[in-house]
């Protein structure tokens, strides 16, 4: 019994007790020079992590009672969080290194976050739940926060922590009357409860409090006040990290909630869905329209991707939650690419993230201008891009599942989004040459960038057979 | 009125009374007392409920250590709580409006409220029956041992808490001298002292 | 007669009189402490003490209390009054309480309850409220710099008694005294107790017992010399004599905690001999005997010093030795000296 348990958890015991020992290790020697190092050690950790998960063909099986769920889904989703944290962590370092910023503890609750991610898509418990998205927002509240001595990172913190701490109250406000109402915590006793069509008002606003909650944390509309403060004020390595691998976490453990636990009551919490699905891709096309601050611009741009992926989630079938894997996916590959574009700007050795900067960038560096190119083209769901068939395979589920409304909006939604992707395009294309970027560009970050815009491209002929890993994953989460 | 019913209604306005001075009492130092008012009383709660375990925890870690961290800010933070105040008088009305949308939903919730008729084996599954355990034991084995992933867990979100508090706060300054106890004690007088032999009217 | 005590009212009359009693012995025993404690550091001194009050100024105390009570009660100005007032009342309120829960003897006891330890825990947790808002409603910075540095004092050494005393549960496998001191019940009598196998964390019991209770040698927030007499030196009259006898209770009460976690409470000593009360008198006196020998002989530590121990040397300790003794209880190491579950369950 126990051994069955552990076994199932070794991958998240593996990495506690990695970052444990790293940190005793880091504590005892040199301190931070040993940060290099830890970095080091840790991507690699990470993607070795990532591969045994991978590679290890199981059954789906729960441990702890019910309370821990090993199954495709989460092996799909854990193998996403911890390759797209191992890559931002791997560009970080550089970054973070040349502006004193690299401190033994960055990789060690970079780490501890993933752990937090991994419980949370697992988690088969609203209390397991709780606990790995109180470890993993915990986390990045501090890595928010720091670069102490900046204004903008300490509010960024201090923001993400008030409304963070403020989205996982009305989380447990809705586990708690989840549990009053169902008498249990565990996912699969409230399915038993709650059944299509005569969802209990105790059950139905425990379900809207939870739904609120995960949104904040997806930072889908109308919970996402908090994202373009964040994502500017942060250091950009971290910002990197905040638009990948927690995104993919808290998406897809709204999935495993919906899904797991509410699975028989899709049409209770569809327009729920829907609504927050058309509110982001609206607010996030036109919010980010007049951004002039490239952060700020990816923060609604993540909204808006948030948007898209939860109209997956909203179809309510199979082919919704693969969708939404597919979409996610390639959203975090696509942000890898443009963030690692982003950590290269600087001029005169200070970090630059003004759009303008961008000016006639083709001209000083044409090969990475065409892969920015490639990747905002993608990002707009431009054909025949990867991105494009991200959007088409949500929309489809959405028109599969009779939501041909929120498919057409999706559509306007992402028009209205191409306009700000393509705004960087011609900055960088056309315009005036103003005052140039300069500074070496790390190979890393070049690496990163070739090899997201290259997969953008070269994906279009299969996807890279991804389409087959959601679908299993889908299957073993929607039966 | 039984015994039982008299404590009940005393900690019950306990902890009312608590509450309400919290918020409305003048001086944040009295809120603080207040609030510890209030954690006391519902510790009596907890006890008329039988979870005696579960109202000395609440005692030893909210009154004994978390209100009295509250109670140092409050004496020492140099804020001007009056300012606050009439900051927070500009609120009022829309957060009165959101407690009273939120009560209205739970008016809602709960007059219609009814319980899953599945519920009550669903709970039964978790708990041992009371008859065959007194709590603290219960207690024990369920956080040991059905709910030992959820401890472990919660033990790596406060190591994550403590990592956190010392890298937004701890600096090394350069050039201070500090304690090093063992270094102090090893100290040798032969080659800590220097005898010189002062000329008068020279110094050193 | 019998019919009258089973009514309500009756029971009321039992445990008003039980709490008297307690009560009374409490404060009995509270004013030859302070005659004691005063002798005892004046013969280790070569003086010769309290001496003129009553029969070898065994009075002392009453006349010094005495003395408090009548005189004018001072509060400085700007002081909140509340506050003010309400502190030593705290600090005598909740030293007295936790007496409800120590066994005198077999079944002598107040309130008989499931999680006894962890109560008395929990209110000596509550005496630093008494120290804090009496220095800070002094409104006058020496009483809140002493009473600071003895808040700061006292949470740390709590961590380090709870989890010796956490110790002695694993051992027990309960919470209630009564168990606790069966449990150390046998044949040899004295080696029985739980002193030989919890003997390391006895002697970090009782010098956190003493830091816990502010006594020299970790007097710091009253240290005269720096502080003239931390969070007190704002009060008089009788405020003041609630604090002092608030701090002498409490003392006495670590010394019925030493005696009954780790020298078997009301278990007489020599095999043979019958169990009672007067043992556990006799024990609590004796330790009260070497409170005030320390506080005697020892010369005060400083701040840093105290709070290292207490952080660095303790902490790590006693949390290694519930580990240790986890691991010997599990495994029913050393004849199972570690391991009395029969007694606790």
């Amino acid at each position: 019994m126990i051994a069955a348990d552990i076994s199932a958890v070794l991958p998240e015991i593996v990495l506690s007790v990695y970052a444990m020992g790293a940190l005793l290790l880091a504590v005892y020697t040199r301190k931070d020079e040993v940060a290099q190092m830890l970095v080091w050690a840790t991507s690699g950790m990470l993607v070795l992590v990532a591969l045994w998960i991978a590679l290890s063909v199981q059954d789906s099986r729960t441990a702890f009672n019910g309370m821990f769920i090993d199954d495709g889904y989460s092996r799909f989703a854990k193998v996403m969080i911890l390759a797209s944290a191992a890559a931002v962590l791997f560009m970080s370092q550089e970054y973070m290194e040349r502006r004193g910023l690299l401190r033994f503890e960055y990789p060690i609750l970079i780490t501890l976050a993933v752990v937090g991610m991994m419980v949370m898509v697992s988690a088969g418990d609203l209390m397991a739940l709780y606990m790995g998205l109180e470890l993993q927002s915990l986390a990045l509240y501090v890595v928010a926060a720091l670069r102490r001595d900046s204004v903008k990172s300490t509010e960024a913190g201090l923001k993400y922590f008030v409304l963070g701490a403020l989205g996982s109250g009305l989380l447990l406000y809705g586990a708690s009357l989840t549990y009053g109402y169902a008498g249990t915590t565990q996912f699969a006793g409230i399915v038993t409860t709650a059944t299509e069509g005569e969802l209990s008002l105790g059950l139905l606003f425990g379900l809207v409090f939870l739904a609120a909650g995960l949104a904040f944390k997806v930072s889908a509309a109308p919970f996402h006040m908090w994202t373009p403060d964040v994502y500017e004020g942060s250091p950009t390595p971290v910002t990197a990290f905040f638009a990948t691998a927690p995104k993919v976490a808290a998406m897809l453990l709204f999935g495993r909630l919906l899904h797991g636990a509410f699975g028989e009551a899709v049409a209770d919490w569809q327009q729920i869905i829907a609504f927050l699905s058309v509110i982001s891709m609206f607010v996030g096309g036109i919010a980010a329209i007049g951004q002039t601050n490239i952060k700020r611009l990816m923060a609604y741009s993540s909204i808006a991707h948030m948007g898209f992926a939860l109209m997956g989630l909203a179809a309510g079938t199979a082919l919704g939650v693969q969708a939404m894997l597919v979409y996610m996916a390639i959203y975090v590959t696509m942000n890898i690419g443009a963030f690692a574009f982003i950590l290269s700007m600087e001029r005169n050795g200070q970090p630059v993230t003004d759009i303008a900067s961008l000016r006639m960038y083709s001209r000083r560096d044409p090969l990475r201008a065409l892969a920015m190119l490639v990747l905002m083209f993608s990002l707009a769901g431009v054909p025949p891009l990867v991105g494009f068939f991200g959007k088409f395979y949500v929309l489809t589920a959405a028109v599969d599942a009779g939501l041909t409304w929120l498919a057409v909006a999706g559509v306007i939604a992402s028009v209205i989004g191409a306009f700000y992707y393509l705004r960087i395009v011609y900055f960088m294309y056309f315009g005036e040459e103003t005052e140039p970027l300069d500074g070496e560009v790390q190979p890393v970050l070049t690496v990163f960038l070739l090899a997201s815009a290259g997969a953008m491209v070269l994906g279009v002929f299969n996807l890279f057979g991804i389409e087959a890993f959601a679908a299993a994953a889908a299957a073993t989460l929607v039966q | 009125m039984t015994v039982p019913a008299i404590a009940f209604y005393c900690f019950a306005a306990g902890v009312l009374a608590g509450g309400l001075f919290t918020v409305i009492s003048r001086h944040p130092v009295h809120s603080v007392l207040w609030l510890i008012l209030a954690f006391l009383s519902s510790a009596g709660l907890f006890v008329l409920l039988g979870a005696e375990f579960v109202a000395m925890l609440l005692v030893i870690v909210y009154v004994g250590a978390v209100a009295v961290l509250f109670l140092f800010v409050v004496m020492m933070l140099d804020v001007d709580f009056a300012q606050l105040r009439a900051e927070m008088a500009k609120y009022l009305p829309l957060s009165l409006m959101i407690a009273i949308v939120l009560l209205m939903q739970l008016a809602l919730a709960f007059g219609s409220w009814s319980f899953a008729p599945e519920a009550e084996d669903l709970r039964a599954n978790i708990a041992p029956p009371l008859e065959e355990t007194h709590n603290t034991a219960a207690l024990g084995l369920l956080i040991y041992d059905d709910y030992i992933l959820l401890f472990q867990l919660s033990g790596l979100i406060l190591l994550v808490a403590m990592i956190g508090a010392i890298v937004l706060t701890l600096r090394h300054k350069e050039g201070i001298k500090r304690q090093d106890v063992l270094s102090q004690m090893y100290r040798d007088p032969a080659e800590a002292l220097e005898i010189k032999d002062v000329k008068p009217g020279q110094g050193l | 007669m019998e019919e009258f005590f089973a009514t309500n009212a009756g029971i009321l009359v039992i445990v008003l009189a039980q709490t008297l009693l307690v009560v009374a012995f409490v404060m009995i025993s509270l004013l030859f402490l302070v005659y004691g404690d005063r002798k005892i550091w004046a013969a280790v001194q070569m003086r010769r003490g309290p001496n003129v009050v009553g029969p070898f100024g065994l009075l002392q105390t009453v006349a010094d209390a005495l003395k408090y009570v009548v005189k004018e009660i001072v509060i400085p100005a700007g002081a909140d009054r509340t506050v003010f007032m309400l502190a030593p009342l705290t600090s005598f309120v909740l030293a007295l309480i936790a007496w409800a829960v120590i066994p005198f003897g077999d079944t002598w006891v107040l309130a008989d309850i499931n999680v006894a330890i962890l109560y008395v825990f929990a209110v000596s947790s509550l005496e630093v409220y008494g120290v804090i808002m009496g220095g800070w409603a002094s409104n006058s910075k020496y009483p809140f710099l002493g009473s600071l540095r003895s808040a700061a004092q006292m949470i740390s050494y709590e961590v380090s008694i709870g989890l010796i005393i956490i110790g002695v549960i694993i051992s027990t496998g309960s919470m209630n005294f009564g168990d606790i001191v069966r449990a150390q019940d046998g044949n040899l009598g004295f080696f029985n107790w739980y002193w030989l196998p919890h003997l390391p964390m006895v002697a970090l019991f009782f010098i956190s017992c003493l830091a816990e209770t502010n006594r020299p040698p970790f007097d710091l927030p009253e240290a005269e010399s720096e502080l003239v007499a931390g969070y007190q030196v704002e009060y008089s009259s009788t405020p003041f004599l609630l604090f002092m006898a608030g701090e002498y209770i409490a003392i006495f009460l670590m010394c019925a905690l030493i005696t009954l976690l780790f020298f078997g409470g009301w278990l007489s000593p020599i095999p043979g001999l019958p169990d009672g009360a007067i043992w556990m008198v006799l024990k609590m006196a004796f330790f009260f005997f070497l409170f005030a020998m320390v506080k005697a002989i020892v010369p005060r530590y400083r701040y840093d010093q105290l709070m290292r121990v207490g952080w660095k040397v303790f902490l790590p300790m006693s949390l290694g030795w519930v580990v240790i003794v986890a691991f010997f209880a599990h495994f029913g190491l050393f004849g199972g000296a570690y391991a009395r579950w029969a007694v606790g369950g």
